[in-house]
């Protein structure tokens, strides 16, 4: 199909979804649309169809046309109640007869709601308090102009000391952690991890803990895992490792609740 | 409590829920009717029901959907609005002093008849020109829009007439068509 007859079938589609929709949200008789006929030419087109805006205008056609459909079973369904009156009869009857008859007659199938509008004394006392309590109007709609703060200078402590800025950058701080667990270790290339995690307060030793899971992760250290034992050795390299990012990374959890901080804290003390 | 101590409570408080406005909607939803009642609402309206007919009213219950054809759940009942509205007919002089002219009931007749015909939705444009044939021009939008804040109609974005939830709890629809064609047989 060359290009000017695909978009001639487009076309076709686009008038197809427009006429359905009239049915929909225009009223019109769905048996207007000859859905046999809307069916052929859809089978046809559509082994042409290769693009996606194509296939959705296929999908969008073949949708509204369902609907006619649901809305030519509606009618019949309509036509078969009680309720199905030709609207040229009606309306001929409508035309016959003058406004009083037809008022008359209205008023024989029309039952209104009751509907009471009463006030009671709570409510009125509870209106009045709320009167009370109201501002003027020249108080609720006052308008607030933007605050006028004078602008000043700050200085490099008053915003470490605000925690907007940190005192040393992350890597500085990482890398003096790195250095004291070399200091830790000395001769003996590793150290349990709550020797070194473990701090005073509890605050503290979650800190350490979170700096010594970068080490690890950044190839300032690595962890020696003895299950059987349950003991766990934290082990500085010299250098850092950034090889170890291209190697198979393992996670390890380690819990650091605070019963096991106490636990530590214990067995230190004794 | 009695037995009848009890019902006589909650028909008391049934009155009170069904008569006064309490929403920008008159009447009460079922599961409102729950709330303060309990779960044998139905039981007591149907007790209300009985004591109403001797003046003339009825409890209308308008469903959320389509009337249920048979025996309606307590789900759909929670989810339907309940009315207090005349039981029978009403003489058109008496409706005169509900602020409606004759005028706008014929309008109103007209406008339910019509989209009832052309099964439950008609363009705005259709009845317009329907009502213009009895009511000045002037009237017509006026009275329509009237219908609509009203709550006999209701109207869609591409102006198409509905019937809205008074229509339903206020007309019987089948009566009105039956009484419009058997006229001048």
């Amino acid at each position: 199909m060359s290009t000017k007859e695909k978009k001639l079938s487009s076309e076709r589609l686009q008038r197809v979804i427009e006429l359905c929709k009239s049915v929909e949200e225009r009223g019109v008789d769905p048996f207007a649309v000859d859905v046999d006929d809307i069916i052929a030419t859809l089978q046809k087109y559509f082994p042409e169809w290769e693009s996606t805006e194509e296939l959705a205008l296929d999908a969008e056609a073949i949708q509204y046309l369902a609907s006619v459909i649901q809305n030519q079973g509606d009618w019949v369904k309509h036509r078969s109640t009680s309720l199905y009156t030709d609207p040229f009869l009606l309306e001929e009857k409508i035309q016959r007869l003058n406004k009083e008859e037809l008022a008359t007659l209205f008023t024989k199938v029309w039952s209104p709601i009751i509907e009471l509008e009463q006030i009671s004394i709570s409510s009125l006392a509870e209106a009045l308090r709320y009167w009370n309590d109201l501002l003027p109007i020249s108080e609720r709609w006052q308008k607030n102009g933007p605050l006028q703060v004078e602008a000043g200078a700050t200085t490099w402590e008053e915003l470490v000391r605000l925690k907007i800025l940190a005192e040393k950058t992350f890597l500085e701080e990482l890398e003096a952690f790195w250095k004291e667990l070399k200091q830790k270790v000395g001769e003996n290339e590793k150290i349990l991890y709550w020797d070194f995690v473990g701090a005073d307060t509890y605050s503290e030793t979650i800190d350490r803990a979170y700096m010594t899971s970068f080490l690890v992760t950044y190839g300032y250290a690595t962890l020696e895992l003895h299950p059987l034992e349950e003991e766990i050795f934290i082990k500085p390299f010299t250098k850092p490792r950034s090889e170890l990012a291209d190697k198979r990374m393992v996670s390890v959890p380690i819990s650091v609740s605070h019963e096991e901080w106490m636990n530590w804290k214990e067995e230190k003390q004794t | 409590m009695t037995r009848k101590a009890y019902y006589s409570r909650k028909i008391k408080r049934a009155t009170q829920l069904l008569f006064y406005k309490r929403h920008m909607k008159p009447g009460v939803k079922g599961w409102e009717l729950k709330n303060a009642l309990g779960s044998d609402y139905p039981k007591i309206l149907k007790v209300l029901d009985n004591h109403l007919e001797k003046l003339d009213l009825q409890v209308k219950t308008v469903f959320e959907d389509k009337e249920p054809t048979e025996k309606p759940t307590l789900e759909e009942l929670n989810k339907a609005r309940f009315f207090v509205t005349l039981r029978g007919g009403l003489p058109s002089r008496d409706a005169k002093m509900m602020g409606w002219r004759i005028d706008d009931i014929a309008g109103l007749a007209v406008a339910v008849s019509y989209i009832i015909s052309k099964k439950g939705k008609a363009p705005r444009e259709e009845v317009n020109d329907l009502l213009r044939t009895k009511l000045p021009g002037w009237r017509v939008d006026m009275n329509l829009n009237r219908y609509i804040r009203s709550g006999y109609l209701a109207e869609d974005e591409n102006n198409m007439l509905y019937l809205d939830w008074r229509t339903r709890a206020e007309v019987d629809q089948k009566e009105l068509v039956d009484l419009l064609l058997g006229t001048g047989t």
